[in-house]
């Protein structure tokens, strides 16, 4: 039996729905599909249907489970907190359980695991089915993200590093005395393709002289195999990082991916003591920057002659706990930035763990949205906290033929910093 | 069961996509905002006019009902497919078809959300004022249908003052228009107001002609505490009478105050026993001047403290006080019903008495907020039903507060409808004549009782 949450857990939340209506106006895959089994009132009177056996796990029921980006952006609209996100991963666990991992989302399972699809991701030309593919272990996240079968071939995504982050750097980078010790969970966005930005974590906490330790075992957050359902993966992850981020005493765990965030921060609340202890301590980077005085730091530069027009996206992990001062903070303080707030800053990007693999086309119609709001904004650049929405980010722009790029919030702070003597 | 024919026709008129008989959707389209069920047989997803009017046909000729929906959010069962057969969403009619800066005026289809629609004139400088609290989620088609209104009614009126024409496909499936884009017309019967707030029964609207307004340049929102409900009633009427037509004026009584205090540790004074949200809308310079005028007018009228938002973040802090209401009262008790009578704007102070009299006899809570401006009062009735007696004693407790709101001159329903909610309620308010009037209209337009059957009048 898993420890996280079952489905009939949920019973009382679930019965804590109004039939409102209210999750109509912020639920982006209804945004994009106009159909109530769509939205969180539909998908939870699905979740009740099925609890009281008034219908089958049938294909529809499936499909409609699987339109959801577990973003939470209807939970925290709505007047009675159904946790829908929690419940609609409560029911993927439930199908795994059933009917095997491989009905939920076409073959997820598939790739956990099986020696002969990994072959075949290696095969499959183009885009993340690289070579270097191999690099990345079998219960990261990034394979239930991009399995090659199922990846489009005109989606941009970066490419997977041919030495990741965390074997470029030592495991212990000391800092000034009086300073905290943090854990850095990178994460697998920032481990396998975007190393820069772990770069510029860790020069950004020795401008503060903060003790950083990058733990070499740490893994996957297992965020992903929450949105395919995979409870044992997800379990199994976070054994591993528990072990892995508590060996040496750290005052926070600090993230730079709002995801990785959300599954230590929240999803391993559920799994007992220890990981709560855990999760209390983790912490995103620019909530530990504003707190260690960073802001003002940056107020005392002087502010450069011609400034960037630079708007932020709200990562939803982070946006709906409550997390879209911090950041802001910071980039108002840099003297290299124009700040532009744009229209709909908090709206899904559209990627939601596996969901854009399945569902490619919704998943780019939410971009497209996003995307014409960044256009609108006049910005050059979208800064945001999460590598996930900045493959997104740049894929939608990319299709919608704009010029803006997107880059991490980090990338930006370290390049206001002074240079190291 | 409908007969696999004629889904297959249906399938024909609007394409397999938006026809489905499959039991996932069937259970997503049985509900709406009352929190009731029924299965339909079939849901249609229509897009244009002519599909619209040819599914009536068919269904006439095969005489299956059918209900129209917008977003479901109706709290009194107008949406809801009570007979099973067809439930024809709008919701992907959807689109805005034009914006004349010229004329002031928009046509739309009824699937578009109330907000959007607010959103895309506001951007050219225009206004649409109606505001049903449901306005981000709320079609317009379903607002017409219900003619809702919101705070903003006692300045600017509520839905139907801003309908001036609809396209409608009747229940027999021909497709009519009435009135058009222009201020005036006396040619033949006012159909339009004759479709708002029909409750969908008398036609489907498939295209909205609206006025619209210039918008304000500002708004300024203040907070008053009372010391009595009264205290506060007698400050809309003073208000009034000087001559300022605030944009909104919400009140909130004693019960409900002490509900907000108990579950957002909202600090006021003790002696605060009602609360008026009032709002004023113009030019920005003209604003400031207005505040203080009410503030003087009001202050001898029991004022134990004034609020006025200085910047828009304040105004939206008091704003949220209102809105924290409905989820601080679930906090009270699981379960509500939620009436929305109106009584003449003077009568309100003695609604409240009764309201507090009936609730003390039966012993269930309610609370009373709502629109003080225009006398419509949201009577909630706490309960929970799990509790056995409960349901009943909520159910005795509804008619003596409408019998209450009727002996004061007032109606049972201001904005949320009848439906199936208060059916079976109508003959306390409407006479057998004006009633037969109505039925005979109906089956008149309708004859085999097919459009969205058993609401408003039980069969
Ligand atoms: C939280 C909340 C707050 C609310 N606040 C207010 C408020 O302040 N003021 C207020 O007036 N109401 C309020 N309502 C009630 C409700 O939102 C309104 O009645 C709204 O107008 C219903 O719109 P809808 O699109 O959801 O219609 P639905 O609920 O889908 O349908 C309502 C009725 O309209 C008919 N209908 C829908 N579309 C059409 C069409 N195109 N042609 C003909 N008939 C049609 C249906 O058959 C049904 O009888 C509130 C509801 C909720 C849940
Ligand atoms: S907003 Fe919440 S209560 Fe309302 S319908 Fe959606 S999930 Fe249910
Ligand atoms: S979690 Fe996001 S995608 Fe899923 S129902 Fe809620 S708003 Fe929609």
């Amino acid at each position: 039996m898993s420890k996280l949450k079952d489905l009939e857990d949920y019973r009382e939340e679930i019965n804590q729905c109004v039939k409102c209506g209210a999750c109509r106006a912020h639920c982006p895959v209804f945004g994009a599909e106009k159909h109530e089994g769509r939205v969180a009132r539909g998908k939870v009177a699905l979740a009740g249907a099925v609890l009281d056996g008034e219908i089958g796990l049938e294909a529809k029921v499936l499909e409609d489970l699987s339109q959801c980006l577990l973003c939470g952006s209807c939970c925290a609209q709505c007047p009675n907190k159904v946790p829908t996100e929690e419940i609609v991963a409560a029911a993927r666990r439930r199908i795994a359980e059933e009917k095997g991992l491989s009905s939920f989302g076409k073959g997820v399972a598939a790739v956990l695991g099986r020696p002969k699809l990994m072959d075949l991701l290696a095969k499959t030309g183009g885009t993340l089915s690289h070579l270097l593919f191999k690099k990345v272990p079998e219960n990261s996240g990034l394979r239930l993200r991009f399995p090659a079968p199922y990846i489009d071939a005109d989606r941009t995504l970066p490419p997977i590093v041919a030495k990741p982050f965390r074997e470029r750097v030592p495991e212990v980078i000391e800092g000034k005395p009086g300073m905290p010790t943090v854990a850095f969970f990178t994460g697998c966005g920032i481990n396998y393709m975007y190393p820069a930005i772990g770069e510029a974590f860790l020069k950004a906490l020795k401008f503060l002289g903060v003790t950083v330790i990058i733990p070499k075992d740490q893994a996957c957050c297992g965020l992903p195999a929450v949105s395919a359902g995979a409870a044992q993966t997800v379990e199994d992850l976070a054994a591993l990082n528990l072990a892995a981020l508590t060996r040496r005493p750290v005052d926070y765990v600090v993230t730079a991916c709002a995801s990785c965030n959300a599954g230590i921060g929240k999803i391993y609340a559920d799994l007992g003591d220890d990981y709560q202890a855990l999760a209390a301590k983790t912490m995103d980077i620019f909530v530990f920057l504003v707190k260690h005085g960073l802001p003002e730091q940056l107020a005392a530069l002087p502010k450069a002659a011609t400034r960037t027009k630079v708007t932020y996206h709200d990562p939803c992990h982070l946006r709906t706990r409550g997390i879209t001062k911090e950041p802001r903070q910071i980039l108002k303080a840099l003297p290299q930035v124009e700040f532009v707030e744009m229209a709909g800053a908090g709206t899904c990007c559209g990627l939601g763990g596996t969901y854009s693999v399945y569902h490619y086309d919704t998943s780019k119609q939410i971009g497209a949205k996003k995307a014409a709001n960044i256009t609108a904004s006049g910005a050059e650049l979208v800064a945001t906290d999460c590598p996930g929405c900045i493959m997104q980010l740049q894929d939608s722009i990319n299709h919608a033929g704009g010029k803006a790029q997107a880059v991490h919030l980090l990338e930006l702070l370290v390049a206001a910093l002074p240079d190291e003597k | 069961m409908l007969d696999s024919r004629i889904i297959d026709q249906l399938r024909q008129i609007v394409g397999k996509d938006q026809v489905s008989a499959e039991k996932a959707d069937l259970i997503c389209y049985s509900y709406d905002a009352t929190q009731q069920k029924f299965m339909p047989d079939v849901v249609v997803h229509p897009q244009t006019s002519e599909q619209i009017s040819r599914i009536m046909r068919l269904a006439n000729t095969e005489k299956v009902p059918v209900f129209p929906r917008g977003a479901g959010s109706g709290f009194t069962g107008g949406s809801l497919p009570t007979k099973g057969g067809i439930v024809l969403t709008t919701e992907r009619m959807d689109k805005i078809l034009e914006i004349d800066e010229e004329n002031l005026v928009a046509v739309v289809q009824p699937g578009v959300v109330t907000e959007q629609f607010q959103i895309a004139v506001e951007k050219v400088g225009l206004f649409y004022p109606p505001d049903p609290a449901s306005l981000k989620f709320s079609t317009l088609g379903g607002n017409v249908a219900e003619c809702a209104g919101g705070p903003r009614c006692v300045k600017y009126g509520v839905t139907k003052d801003y309908i001036l024409g609809l396209e409608v496909v009747t229940p027999t499936g021909d497709i009519i228009t009435t009135g058009g884009p222009t201020m005036k017309g006396v040619v033949g019967y006012d159909l339009t107001k004759l479709m708002c707030g029909s409750e969908g029964t008398l036609g489907i609207v498939t295209r909205i002609v609206i006025k619209l307004l210039p918008l304000p340049e500002a708004k300024k929102t203040m907070l008053v505490l009372f010391d009595s409900i009264d205290g506060a009633a007698r400050a809309v009427s003073a208000i009034v009478r000087n001559k300022i037509i605030p944009t909104t004026l919400e009140f909130m009584d004693g019960r409900t105050l002490d509900c907000v205090k108990q579950a957002t540790g909202l600090q006021v004074p003790d002696a605060a026993r009602a609360v008026l949200i009032i709002e004023v809308d113009g030019d920005r310079e003209f604003l400031d001047k207005q505040a203080r005028r009410i503030a003087d007018i009001i202050q001898p009228l029991g004022v134990v403290e004034t609020r006025i938002a200085e910047t828009p973040e304040e105004s939206e802090a008091l704003w949220q006080i209102r809105r924290s209401v409905s989820a601080s009262l679930r906090k009270v008790n699981p379960d509500k019903y939620n009436e929305d009578i109106c009584v003449p704007r003077s009568k309100v102070p003695e609604m409240i008495r009764k309201v507090d009299e009936i609730s003390d006899r039966y012993g269930v809570p309610i609370v009373n907020f709502g629109h003080a401006g225009d006398g419509n009062i949201h009577v909630n009735i706490m309960i929970d039903k799990k509790i056995p007696g409960e349901q009943e004693k909520a159910e005795k407790a509804i008619k003596e507060v409408f019998e209450g709101a009727l002996a004061l001159g007032g109606t049972m329903s201001g904005e949320h409808g009848i439906g199936i909610a208060k059916a079976p309620y109508i003959p306390l308010e409407i006479t057998p004549e004006t009633a037969l009037y109505m039925k005979t209209l109906k089956k008149a337009l309708d004859p085999n009782n097919i459009l969205n059957p058993g609401k408003i009048f039980l069969d």
